[in-house]
């Protein structure tokens, strides 16, 4: 489904992806992981246009989409999740996921038609998959940051995704929070049939829901394998594991 | 904003329309013209407050566009044997062309870029107008512009031109319920993550700007109604300020907002500016009040005041 080939990204001089590669497949969930620096935020910007690689290429359902703007490879059907909270903070909870489900129904541009006639039953059942049914009327920005996390995600997945990329889904949320999100990712993909790739620091979420690990290292990607591999592989140890 | 008006909204709205329909009849003609004022900088704010209020952008040269609006009717009115409603419908029409080509340009960039950028274009109209006398009048204007007998009383061209602003306001309210006008308030609140989710943002950003530079030209047009002149400082960047100052003191985040504003300010100016030449000295003043104790406007202040929870952010995060 996603082909990356040896792709490289330097900001002033400073080498942040360098010849990574990685292959994801439908229904699979792929995780990255690697220290921090490693490179693994600058590949999903990669990937998802924010940012342009120098070279490799990056193929998606057969498409070659390097150079393609944000809400163009957004529109093929790959949506991003932020390590960063990154909501519309003064809008309400439903009309965050609104936004995207009238993306993707491609309705943003009805200047006459009230919006509450538009992608309402799939925003609802967005945040009622999600647990955030009861705040959907809230302003988004007044909630916790566990709650703007899962928010996070049911804004990307308002576009219905074909590969669902989430940058450290459950980064600074408490231990309670964690369990309830990694139930919520599993459950994703079960239910919808999502392609998942991620990255994480937490191993054991890792180790628990990826088909496939991916480890970066200093921009490379060293190995791409089942996680019993990846746990018993030596450069990985060395690398990664081996240091904590 | 809520979704559904309540029986106690429809009755306010229909007392406040009940008022202004008698009012000119009980009121001198030189109230009538204020208000009638009152409304055409109401309208221009409005178109304003899409862009800026509505849609985050720092659009700080709206007046070019009104004055354009207003240049486009009065020269066909005067310059051509055209009937009256081309002139109408012409004056919108450069005003969003103009926003078109302006707003191209400026799309590309952000934040006070954007703002930069458009002062220098906006103003490079204001220097064509001022300079090409032969067709403008330069700093002369145009006076005694002759309007059909229908509507160049007082009274007349008031009502006509509350009808062209109620309806204007309708369509803006509709605009911003739309789903547009959800998106729109989505690229204000984070354009990345509008780009993340699909959003052609540049797209967007510039068809919000036609949208309100045509608002803006018919502004100009009903400016030209009630006032029978042109002259250059509709398009100079001074007024651009008065008109951001409106939105700001309604109130930039709400719907109505930039109507109080408009009125508040124009009757500063008109009846402040009977005792004193000083006029913008109190404009200044009330400019400073507002940072420090209404960062959201008036309409602002009464909504967090009615709605504790619902607005439950601080404008200083914005």
């Amino acid at each position: 489904m996603l082909r990356v080939e040896s792709v490289r990204k330097s900001f002033d001089g400073f080498l942040a992806v360098n010849d990574a590669s990685l292959r994801v497949e439908k229904g699979e969930i792929v995780a990255v992981i690697g220290p921090n620096g490693a490179g693994k935020t600058t590949l999903f910007k990669l990937i998802t246009g924010h940012l342009k690689p120098e070279k490799g290429s990056i193929v998606f359902k057969d498409e070659n989409i390097v150079g393609l703007p944000p809400y163009q490879v957004c529109r093929r059907g790959i949506s991003l999740s932020y390590q960063v909270v990154n909501i519309f903070s003064r809008m309400t909870v439903f009309e965050n996921v609104q936004v995207a489900v009238l993306s993707h129904l491609k309705k943003t541009g009805k200047l006459f038609s009230p919006a509450r006639r538009h992608g309402i039953e799939d925003t609802w059942q967005i945040l009622k998959s999600v647990g955030l049914g009861d705040k959907a009327h809230r302003v988004s920005g007044s909630l916790s940051h566990g709650d703007q996390k899962v928010l996070e995600m049911a804004i990307a997945l308002g576009n219905a995704p074909d590969l669902l990329i989430l940058d450290e889904p459950t980064a600074g949320m408490s231990p309670e929070e964690t369990a309830v999100t990694i139930e919520l990712i599993k459950r994703l993909t079960e239910q919808m049939g999502l392609t998942i790739l991620f990255c994480e620091h937490d191993m054991e979420l890792v180790f628990s829901i990826a088909h496939r690990i991916m480890v970066m290292h200093q921009g490379q990607s060293i190995i791409q394998d089942k996680p019993d591999i990846v746990k018993g592989d030596r450069r990985v140890q060395e690398a990664y594991l081996g240091g904590e | 904003m809520r979704d559904s008006f309540s029986l106690k909204t429809i009755g306010f709205l229909a007392a406040i329309f009940a008022l202004v329909l008698v009012l000119p009849l009980v009121i001198p003609r030189f109230y009538t013209y204020t208000l009638a004022l009152i409304y055409v900088m109401a309208l221009l704010a409005m178109s304003l407050n899409l862009v800026v209020g509505h849609g985050g952008l720092f659009q700080f040269h709206h007046a070019a566009f009104y004055g354009v609006g207003a240049y486009t009717f009065a020269l066909i009115l005067t310059k051509t044997a055209m009937p009256f409603w081309i002139a109408f419908v012409a004056g919108p029409l450069a005003a969003g062309l103009s926003g078109c080509l302006i707003g191209g340009f400026c799309v590309r960039l952000t934040t006070l870029y954007f703002g930069m950028l458009q002062i220098a274009l906006g103003s490079l109209i204001w220097a064509i107008v001022f300079r090409w006398y032969s067709l403008t009048g330069g700093d002369d204007g145009i006076h005694g512009i002759d309007m059909p007998s229908c509507i160049s009383s007082t009274n007349a061209s008031y009502y006509f031109i509350l009808v062209i602003f109620t309806l204007c306001l309708i369509i803006l309210y509709l605009i911003l319920k739309s789903p547009f006008g959800i998106t729109l308030r989505a690229i204000r609140d984070n354009p990345e993550r509008c780009e993340t989710v699909g959003i052609n943002v540049n797209l967007h950003k510039l068809a919000a700007i036609v949208i309100s530079t045509l608002f803006a030209g018919i502004a100009g047009v009903l400016f030209v109604v009630v006032e029978r002149s042109v002259f250059p400082d509709l398009l100079f960047w001074i007024l651009s300020l008065e008109v951001f100052i409106m939105c700001l003191l309604g109130g930039w985040f709400t719907f109505s907002g930039p109507i109080l504003g408009a009125a508040i300010i124009v009757s500063l100016r008109t009846f402040v500016g009977t005792y004193t030449e000083y006029w913008t000295l109190i404009l200044g003043v009330i400019l400073i009040l507002l940072i420090f104790f209404l960062p959201e406007g008036v309409m602002g202040f009464l909504a967090q005041k009615a709605r504790p929870h619902e607005r439950g952010l601080t404008a200083g995060e914005k």
